[in-house]
């Protein structure tokens, strides 16, 4: 139960060498790194992810228009030369709104999900290493959350925040906690019991120390795994919270506020429905043929 | 239904040796069932703080949150005592849970009506949504996943994997958008929203319209109230169908590679019976586990599937309630579908303990 190392008087030194540790990890990187590009779903998950980074960086450069530029008489105009994706109510360009909202998607998916990590992978490690009254109060706390249909704790941080990108950001980040801090508290409680970690524990090595040199670097594969399909629901949740009009708020090009923007307009106008929708569809598909690809590569076990 | 432990008895043992162990495996799941239900207990009391937070950790005063910048400082101060927020938290807290324990969830704000008696509706028609669409999800996503598993990397596997990978991706309310836009709007063949043609008048008797038209022998209004269920049904239904497909494949790949299956081949059982009786039965455990997770993907789902078709359920409910500012729905709203959620995972969890005979239920 508790995990207190006994302090020893004699200068301690890990188990492993550092040089060894480093080329092991190096390797079993490169092996990975090469089995990645073998992995057909996981190129072209990582090529579609790639995309819309890219896309995301170059934005100003693709388009000639602002994001936010009103046409009064380019209304509500279908796909031509001049706008690939047509145009919304007041006659903005949707490609360019498209290629903007990917900065706004990546942006809030890439920090709710960190967010979510680092405080979930703390939460679990405590949980994991110290057990006791810490593990069972922090697991309980992942057990209220995820009682909740996430998108609904979602709605309940939000209409306590009040609707905003930022504020539903964080809605993000909360909702996904439990799932990073129980899967870092169940490879804790298995690494916890290996040789290594017993041999840093009897060498009097200090409790963070382990964590951050033992247990840690051997419980990021699933983390990383998880963070990429987790990627994937923010993107979709940021996108909910929007077409609620909880998150982004108008003129941002976020594209589920651009979705519920068009509901009005859905046939005399399609476009402005069907491009961001794609525009989340390919996003979200990206990242789960990405997540799927590292988790066959990385973690085998986890496909159970 | 799976036949109860059928596992444990080998047929080699004695037939008073069989049901000593019948008992004594009833009593660890009878046992399993109390450790279950007393786990409840952390978690309700947490939903409640949470539930009850969504009024008392706005930032600033919440009451003029709820009437926002404009109102006058008696109205604020109305409100205030209203809702009870001249009370210490604690206080305010115990009467909350006092509350909720007497079935009282509070007033709308908006109507002024016991939240109680007029989510009963909403309710209702969420649950006849949920239920279709999980039916259709199940009956899909089951069976694609058994023809992907049958027909292991053939082109039909691959048609139902990219089916199911797409379906994963899709978000919800574009779905239901483009059902609306191609199904009701372009093609005609379904209604785009409600839950009945109002035009007929249909009064309801306990909500859920499809029993209730088959109660009154009313079969148009049977019809109408189906054809009005389907777009938002599949829509809702897509996701937990794609991840019911995917589960049911990996499920049944690794039954089917069992030395029991080629036995059964090798006797000359049909591949039907195969397929449906022996390899899904012990495929079906881990599939049922996803039963329960995707319940939650489903009631969240019905909030934006209820907006899109403005279907009259609890999502529909609590949406128009964060427009108003209607703090005492929302937080019911959410408190009563989360309710919803955990007794869904709570007969899943129970259901599995009786399924599966060979999980420890005595460690975590």
């Amino acid at each position: 139960m508790s995990a207190q190392p006994t302090p020893s008087p004699v200068t301690t030194q890990d188990p492993k060498t550092e040089g060894e540790e480093r080329e092991a990890l190096n390797s079993s990187l490169r092996d990975a790194w090469r089995s990645l590009f073998r992995h057909r779903s996981a190129v072209i998950g990582g090529g579609i992810v790639l995309f819309f980074i890219l896309l995301a960086l170059i934005a100003p450069l693709l388009v000639p228009y602002g994001f936010n530029q009103v046409d009064a008489d380019a209304r509500l105009q279908a796909p031509s030369a001049a706008h690939w994706f047509g145009t919304d109510d007041l006659g903005r360009d949707i490609f360019t709104r498209i290629v903007y909202g990917a900065r706004i998607s990546l942006w809030v998916g890439f920090f709710a999900i960190l967010g979510s990590i680092i405080v979930g992978s703390l939460l679990g490690l405590i949980a994991g290493y110290y057990g006791g009254w810490k593990d069972i109060i922090i697991s309980r706390v992942f057990d209220t959350l995820l009682a909740f249909p996430s998108l609904l704790l979602g709605i309940a941080i939000v209409s306590m925040l009040g609707p905003s990108l930022e504020n539903a950001m964080y809605a993000i980040a909360i909702i996904n906690i439990p799932n990073f801090g129980r899967l870092m508290r169940s490879r804790v409680l298995s690494v916890k019991q290996e040789d290594f970690v017993l041999a840093a524990r009897a060498v009097g090595m200090k409790d963070w120390r382990i964590l951050l040199k033992h247990v840690m670097p051997n419980s990021w594969t699933p983390i990383m795994v998880q963070g990429t399909l987790g990627f994937a629901t923010a993107v979709l949740e940021a996108a909910a919270f929007g077409f609620l009009g909880l998150g982004a708020q108008p003129p941002e090009p976020e594209w589920g506020k651009m979705l519920s923007d068009s509901r009005q307009f859905i046939q005399s106008a399609p476009w402005t429905m069907i491009f961001p929708g794609m525009a989340i569809m390919f996003t979200v598909l990206g990242f789960n043929l990405l997540g799927d690809g590292l988790r066959d590569i990385l973690d085998p076990r986890m496909k159970q | 239904m799976l036949p109860l432990f059928q596992i444990g008895s080998t047929g080699q043992g004695s037939i008073g040796e069989t049901a000593v162990f019948q008992r004594k495996v009833g009593e660890i799941v009878f046992a399993y069932t109390v450790r279950r239900l007393l786990m409840l207990i952390p978690v309700l009391i947490g939903m409640s703080i949470i539930t009850f937070s969504i009024v008392h950790a706005i930032p600033g005063d919440p009451a003029r949150a709820i009437l926002g910048d404009k109102a006058t400082p008696e109205a604020v101060e109305k409100i205030r005592t209203h809702l009870g927020l001249d009370q210490p938290l604690y206080i305010q807290y115990f009467e909350y849970v006092k509350g909720l324990l007497q079935g009282d969830l509070g007033e709308s704000l908006i109507t002024q009506r016991p939240i109680a008696e007029e989510i009963g509706p909403y309710l209702a028609g969420t649950m006849e949504l949920a239920l279709l669409a999980m039916g259709i999800a199940i009956f899909f996503g089951m069976n694609l996943g058994i023809l992907s598993a049958w027909r292991h990397n053939s082109a039909v596997d691959y048609t139902a994997m990219v089916i199911a990978l797409i379906g994963v991706s899709m978000p919800v309310f574009w779905l239901g958008l483009m059902e609306q836009w191609v199904f009701a709007q372009e093609l005609g063949w379904l209604p785009s929203n409600g839950r009945i043609d109002p035009r007929l008048g249909f009064e309801p008797i306990t909500h859920f319209y499809l029993l209730d038209s088959l109660i009154k022998g009313d079969f148009y209004a049977f019809n109408d109230a189906f054809n009005h269920m389907i777009l938002p049904a599949v829509a809702l239904g897509t996701i937990p169908m794609a991840i019911i497909a995917r589960m049911t494949r990996s499920s049944m790949l690794e039954v089917m590679r069992s030395d029991y299956v080629r036995t059964a081949r090798a006797k000359g059982v049909s591949e039907f019976l195969v397929i449906y009786k022996h390899t899904l039965k012990n495929a079906f455990i881990p599939i049922l586990t996803v039963f329960g997770l995707q319940m939650g993907l489903l009631l969240g789902g019905a909030v934006l599937t209820e907006t899109i078709f403005s279907w009259p359920g609890v999502g529909q409910y609590l949406v128009d309630a964060i427009n108003n500012r209607d703090y005492p729905v929302i937080q019911s709203g959410i408190l009563i579908i989360a309710t919803l959620f955990v007794l869904i995972n709570l007969i899943v969890d129970l259901l599995y303990a009786a399924v599966d005979p060979r999980i420890q239920y005595g460690k975590e």
